[in-house]
């Protein structure tokens, strides 16, 4: 499940990719959403550098976008073998992994080194015991669908002009104090709407993925958005969240472990498929190396884990490492804070003959009775020794 | 649109062998919580008579009952075999 692709780490694999991928629209904008029941207070912004070479991101429809980027892997010499299921490993002895057992018949296939890309659900990489079943908190369950849309009416509704696109994550009532986001992303003829919450709050909070996304699609702000639209696919998936403290053991004798496989999700910022591409692309120069001293022992592949470390891979993944328990700890955030804000913003705007210090005094007061000062301090506290 | 509605809008080739399979009955029939019930974002656990069944024709492969069922570890939970399960048209 595809939504935004980055330049930055695509083109130091396919130098100018956007030349010839199947790609939907380059990312120009980015707006946040705050909601409450009926309102929003939004935060936004627009750089029309975005939208030309070099880019900086782009939506994607994985579909499409898989079937050209296989291509560009088999033009240097891979060898494809779809629709075939890796079952396990198969190791020499009980030790190193020489290669992988698939679904077909005779269809062991042996290689000096196995990477394990095999996405969230990782079953090789379970199977290769480098770790045990993930925890419900350490995934986030998003649903979304596909909605398409004449090109002109996207172009309207979203304010965009010809290709360009934009992106919008959405805070707040929405997933009903639940953590988690709703999105809305534009592609060309189809926009993407759908919301992610931590797997262990849906759990928790009892609620059903399907109702929240039909709730969310009638919520009065993101509904006129949407009219019109005929949903084409509905779609689920895992989103690895548990970020740098829930990392996997990243390689082992003749194992790579890359992307969500290895847990290399940067939430906050949305990012994911970069950190994979980035993680595929370090593991690929570290096999290249192995292959010319012929060692593929953990000690030689463990190179991967330092290229790891000094990319911004790690580097982001370590900075944001306390923002899931601190998210988790602070449920005012996706309640109370949006309903302050939207408050606020509603007292100041409108104009009905109160004074303005009164007004002030009024938003203050509502503030302090939603959170008082100690809350107020301690959130900023907690906040910034979080992402700092 | 309800769920139906939507998942009959998703591709399948629906494999004969399940790739889904509920390990032992009376885990389910002792399970308080029961949430692959409500959070399988295509219903694919439902109850009938009063116990957990499991259709798998429907499913998503994201892998939530698999890692909610955290009490009994009680599904047992694949892919599809190759070439079978959810085709995307869009991703």
């Amino acid at each position: 499940m595809g939504g935004q692709i980055y330049s930055h780490s695509l083109a130091a694999i396919v130098p100018e990719f956007w030349k010839e991928a199947p790609l939907e629209r380059p990312i120009v904008e980015k707006r946040i959403w705050f909601l409450t029941k009926d309102s929003k207070v939004s935060l936004s912004h627009k750089n029309p550098a975005f939208g030309a070479p070099p880019f900086n991101s782009f939506t994607v429809l994985r579909a499409k976008f898989d079937k050209w980027f296989v291509q560009k892997a088999v033009q240097k010499g891979a060898f494809y073998i779809p629709e075939t299921l890796v079952e396990d490993v198969i190791r020499e002895g009980k030790g190193k992994i020489i290669g992988v057992k698939t679904g077909r018949t005779q269809g062991e296939l042996f290689a000096p080194v196995v990477v394990a890309a095999d996405g969230v659900n990782s079953l090789l990489s379970k199977n290769a015991s480098l770790h045990a079943e993930i925890s419900p908190q350490n995934v986030a369950l998003a649903v979304k669908e596909i909605i398409a849309m004449p090109k002109e009416r996207i172009q309207d509704l979203f304010d965009l002009s010809g290709d360009q696109g934009l992106t919008i994550e959405i805070m707040g009532e929405i997933t009903r104090g639940m953590v988690g986001v709703g999105f809305i992303y534009t592609n060309l003829t189809t926009v993407s709407v759908g919301l992610g919450c931590i797997l262990s709050d849906w759990v928790n909070y009892k609620i059903s993925p399907y109702d929240l996304i039909e709730e969310m699609k009638n919520h009065p702000v993101v509904k006129p958005l949407l009219s019109g639209g005929k949903i084409r696919e509905y779609l689920a998936h895992l989103i690895p969240e548990g970020g740098y403290n829930a990392i996997p053991p990243l390689y082992a004798d003749g194992l790579l472990v890359v992307g969500d496989a290895a847990m290399m999700v940067n939430g906050l910022h949305q990012e994911g498929s970069n950190l994979a591409m980035t993680s595929g692309r370090l593991a690929a120069e570290t096999i290249i190396e192995a292959h010319k001293s012929g060692d593929f022992s953990a000690g030689r592949l463990s190179r991967y884990k330092k290229l790891l470390e000094e990319s911004y891979v790690m580097k982001d993944l370590k900075k944001y490492r306390n923002s899931y328990p601190y998210l988790e700890g602070n449920r005012q955030l996706f309640t109370i804070y949006p309903q302050i804000i939207n408050d606020a913003a509603t007292e100041i705007i409108r104009v009905d003959g109160v004074p303005k210090l009164v007004k002030q005094a009024k938003i203050i007061s509502a503030t302090f009775k939603k959170r008082n000062l100690w809350g107020l301090a301690k959130d900023a506290f907690s906040a910034w020794r979080a992402f700092r | 649109m309800n769920l139906e509605d939507k998942l009959f809008l998703d591709r399948y080739v629906v494999d004969e062998i399940p790739h889904l399979r509920i390990i032992n009955l009376d885990k389910c029939a002792i399970c308080k919580k029961q949430q692959c019930l409500y959070t399988c974002p295509a219903q694919c656990y439902k109850l009938e008579e009063g116990r957990v069944v499991v259709s798998y024709e429907g499913c998503l492969e994201c892998g939530t009952c698999r890692i909610i069922c955290d009490e009994y570890k009680n599904i047992e939970w694949k892919y599809p075999r190759g070439g079978f399960g959810i085709c995307y048209k869009y991703g």
